[in-house]
């Protein structure tokens, strides 16, 4: 069993490469900016070791305590008479299945970045960032106290924000990061609102021996006391609460209405969007309603709630992503999607179905993304209306990208079909509930625009003709009296990218194909690794203490209607978008033809002119902050000019009287002490006697 | 001659004295007027000597004269102080070729 220094290590690892980095390599050894990469690789790769290590400390250390979370002591940090603010480490199945996700992928993805960001002049600040990043994922998983949780929670935050506007001078990519920062923002009042709730019940929860900070006494107390009766949270107030967690696991994983700033996000570094905005951060919102599922599993509002909203998501997201032109927003509609899956699923009470979505989503997404890259660093532009026919000379990058999206679609037996007809399933075993219902309809559409979006995006890249890259698209920009795209570098060199890219690469790619059957065999353990039937599942459900979630098993049913839909859009998508290489150059969008739709679609459904024109600038400028810039301007700053033009005037009058002449001030002097000796003659009887 | 009379003089004195230092603009009439309050207090002090102080210090000689000796006192103050002044409106005619107070307003700044 790991001792606790051991697991603060895997958090404090990579704060040493960041500082080391920040501190040092960056003002003083810049000109070998490369050991700032070589650092934080070395880190997070003993990292991996440490949360492997954890992973199977928590799975096997006892095997009656199998899934039981490892006790660490915890450091009081302030204490306030009934309320006492904690710090330590909590380790359970969610945990050690998200450290090994968070180290692993961003292990992957750093070695990546070697190769896609070696001619960047900011190379070391990248990683600085990054290492921060990182450091700050896996303390938000590893935080025992909701307090120090948020604090992790605000720091993944920066770090995003940070990462997204990496390229500063770039106003798209400011303002995408300043989006981010705002938007996500707007949710985490909610959570920290219902982290201030908590703190006022702080008494209410001493006396029931519990600390209202502590996570797993929130599990506890929402739970109903044994004699029948209701827990400490319970009711409206719980409602609340979970609702309030849940906005802030909206604005973090893009849910439906927060979800506008992460398309913009794709403005930072590729490899940035595929650590931050597709494997984990974004997915730090389904950990969270995961880390309270015990209390959310206590409230039946907050439940639908969480899976209409996940289940809306996952259509409305995947809508959009059928008509963008650009292949890492296609993604990022995708990403949205799939959190909405992981959403309504839990939302549904799949617990282990929703994390084990999260866990493949993670590998095969990371992999999509780093395809993207290699698929930028060849053509000089992220517009795939200025790709095609890049299979011939990409070939390990179209094989890795052609597992990737069928591990999206979920197509047997890549990893997304394991983890999406586990969601599938857990959801239709709910169709009792009208939510359920729709949230399965839902869930179902989504899966055909999944493999429809998915092999418009693959068709239009790798196939057909290569229609020009990045120098053709600055031409046409130029022609057309266009501002410049951004992003576009226009250097096209067709070619494979190296091997430090596709290495790691082609790690996920392995993963992205068996990480689903190996992490949840659905029959019976495997003849050569030993892993037991529904391990991940199971193990997840061991590791919830209050709550044991039912695992659906297998259905052969419900494998071929999602396969079957899979395959309908995958069909729909070649007989539109597939070319035969060497075909014309075609550059008219088949879906253009439903012109209202297509136009709603590109536009987003209007919701970035919703927000941005009519509540911020109309309601928000106009309206309220008309009003408070009134009272400043009118009743703040009139006072102060009012103060200020009093001793302006005044001293004005008093410097009048400095003229310089002494026979000047001797006349006042003298009619001063005549004033005083007048002033004794009259009253000053008493002191003269 | 009573001690009325003496100190309606010696206020006249000195008002004059007074007016002529503050509305003047010779320096030169600013210092005699100086000197004319100079001399109204001197006269103040004398009367006093000889009106007041005498009664009940008639067994002390020096207490008696302390008035008078005052006034001498006064007057080689006053002389040490004119010269004194004739020195600063000396070195102010040096500097501005004018002995004028009005123009003199340096102090303002």
């Amino acid at each position: 069993m790991p001792s606790e220094a051991v697991v603060w290590s895997i958090l404090f690892l990579p704060v040493a490469a960041f500082l080391i980095t920040s501190l040092i390599i960056r003002p003083f050894l810049n000109r070998y900016s490369l050991l700032s990469g070589l650092l934080l690789i070395l880190c997070l790769a003993v990292a991996f070791g440490l949360s492997l290590w954890a992973l199977w400390a928590v799975n096997d250390a006892d095997a009656a305590h199998r899934g039981a979370s490892l006790e660490f002591p915890v450091h009081t940090w302030l204490d306030l008479g009934s309320a006492q603010i904690q710090m330590g480490l909590l380790l359970d199945p969610l945990t050690a299945i998200m450290l090994v996700v968070v180290t692993g992928v961003s292990l992957m993805i750093q070695i990546y970045s070697l190769g896609y960001m070696r001619h960047d002049p900011s190379f070391s600040r990248y990683f600085a960032y990054m290492a921060l990043f990182t450091a700050a994922m896996l303390g938000l998983v590893l935080s025992v106290n909701i307090l120090q949780l948020y604090a992790f929670w605000e720091l993944v935050g920066l770090a995003s924000y940070l990462l997204i506007g990496f390229w500063h001078d770039r106003p798209a990519a400011a303002a995408a990061a300043k989006k981010a920062f705002i938007v996500t923002r707007i949710g985490d009042v909610g959570f920290l609102l219902a982290i201030i709730f908590l703190f006022f019940k702080a008494d209410e929860f001493a006396a029931a021996g519990l600390n209202a900070l502590h996570i797993p006494d929130i599990w506890a107390a929402a739970q109903p006391a044994l004699d029948g009766g209701s827990g400490i949270l319970a009711g409206v107030a719980l409602t609340w609460v979970t609702l309030g967690i849940f906005a802030g696991a909206a604005g973090k994983s893009g849910q439906f209405p927060l979800h506008t700033w992460l398309p913009d996000a794709m403005e930072g570094p590729t490899p940035v969007s595929a650590l931050i905005h597709a494997a984990t951060m974004v997915a730090a919102g389904v950990f969270l309603v995961g880390r309270f599922f015990p209390v959310f599993q206590q409230t039946a509002q907050t439940m639908t709630v969480v899976a209409l909203i996940g289940g809306f998501t996952a259509f409305m997201a995947a809508t959009m992503g059928l008509v963008m032109n650009d292949i890492k927003r296609v993604m990022a509609y995708s990403t949205i999607s799939q959190l909405g899956y992981m959403m309504a699923a839990l939302g549904l009470g799949a617990y282990g179905a929703a994390l084990f979505h999260l866990f493949t989503h993670a590998f095969f997404k990371a992999l999509l993304f780093l395809c993207a890259g290699s698929v930028n660093h060849a053509s000089g532009t992220f517009n795939m209306r200025y790709m095609g026919g890049l299979r011939r000379q990409m070939p390990w990058t179209y094989l890795l990208m052609l597992i990737g999206g069928l591990s999206l679609v979920g197509i047997v037996p890549l990893a997304g079909f394991w983890s999406k007809d586990e969601i599938l399933l857990s959801v239709w075993m709910e169709r009792d509930n009208p939510a359920a219902q729709a949230t399965f309809v839902l869930l179902i559409v989504g899966v055909l625009l999944t493999a429809f979006y998915t092999f418009r995006m693959i068709f239009m890249t790798f196939h057909g003709q290569f229609r020009g890259g990045g120098e053709q698209e600055l031409k046409d920009a130029e022609e057309a009296q266009l501002p410049l795209p951004s992003g576009v570098s226009g250097q096209v060199h067709l070619a494979e990218s190296p091997l430090v890219m596709l290495a790691p690469m082609a790690f996920l790619g392995f993963f992205a194909v068996v990480a689903g059957y190996l992490a949840n065999p659905q029959w019976s353990a495997l003849p050569l690794i030993q892993v037991p039937k529904h391990w991940i599942t199971e193990y997840l459900g061991e590791g919830l203490t209050f709550a044991q979630p039912s695992i659906p098993s297998f259905s052969f049913g419900m494998a071929l209607v999602s396969t079957v839909v899979a395959l309908v859009g995958i069909g729909l998508a070649a007989r539109l978008y597939s070319r035969k290489q060497g075909e014309a150059i075609d550059l008219v969008e088949p879906l253009e033809r439903a012109r209202p739709l297509h136009l709603l679609l590109t536009n987003k459904y209007y919701l970035d002119y919703l927000y941005e024109d009519l509540i911020v600038r109309r309601w928000f400028y106009q309206g309220l902050v008309a009003i408070t810039d009134w009272v400043d301007r009118t009743l703040v700053d009139g006072f102060v000019d009012l103060l200020g033009g009093t001793f302006r005037t005044s001293g004005r009058l008093v410097t009048a009287l400095q003229t310089g002449q002494v026979q000047f001030y001797g006349t006042f002097l003298i009619f001063g002490a005549l004033v005083i000796l007048v002033a004794f003659l009259i009253f000053g009887r008493g002191i003269r006697s | 001659m009573s001690l009325e009379a003496l100190l309606i003089v010696s206020a006249i004195l000195f008002a004059i004295g007074l007016y002529g230092t503050l509305a003047r603009s010779n320096v030169i009439a600013v210092l005699m007027s100086l000197e004319i309050m100079f001399n109204a207090v001197n006269l103040t002090l004398v009367a006093l000597a000889k009106f007041v102080a005498p009664q009940g210090l008639q067994d002390n000689l020096a207490n008696a004269l302390t008035g008078q000796v005052f006034a001498v006192f006064v007057i080689t103050v006053a002389a040490a102080e004119i010269a004194l002044g004739l020195g600063i409106v000396l070195a102010m005619y040096r500097n501005t070729e004018s002995v004028d107070l009005s123009q003199a307003t340096q102090l303002r700044n």
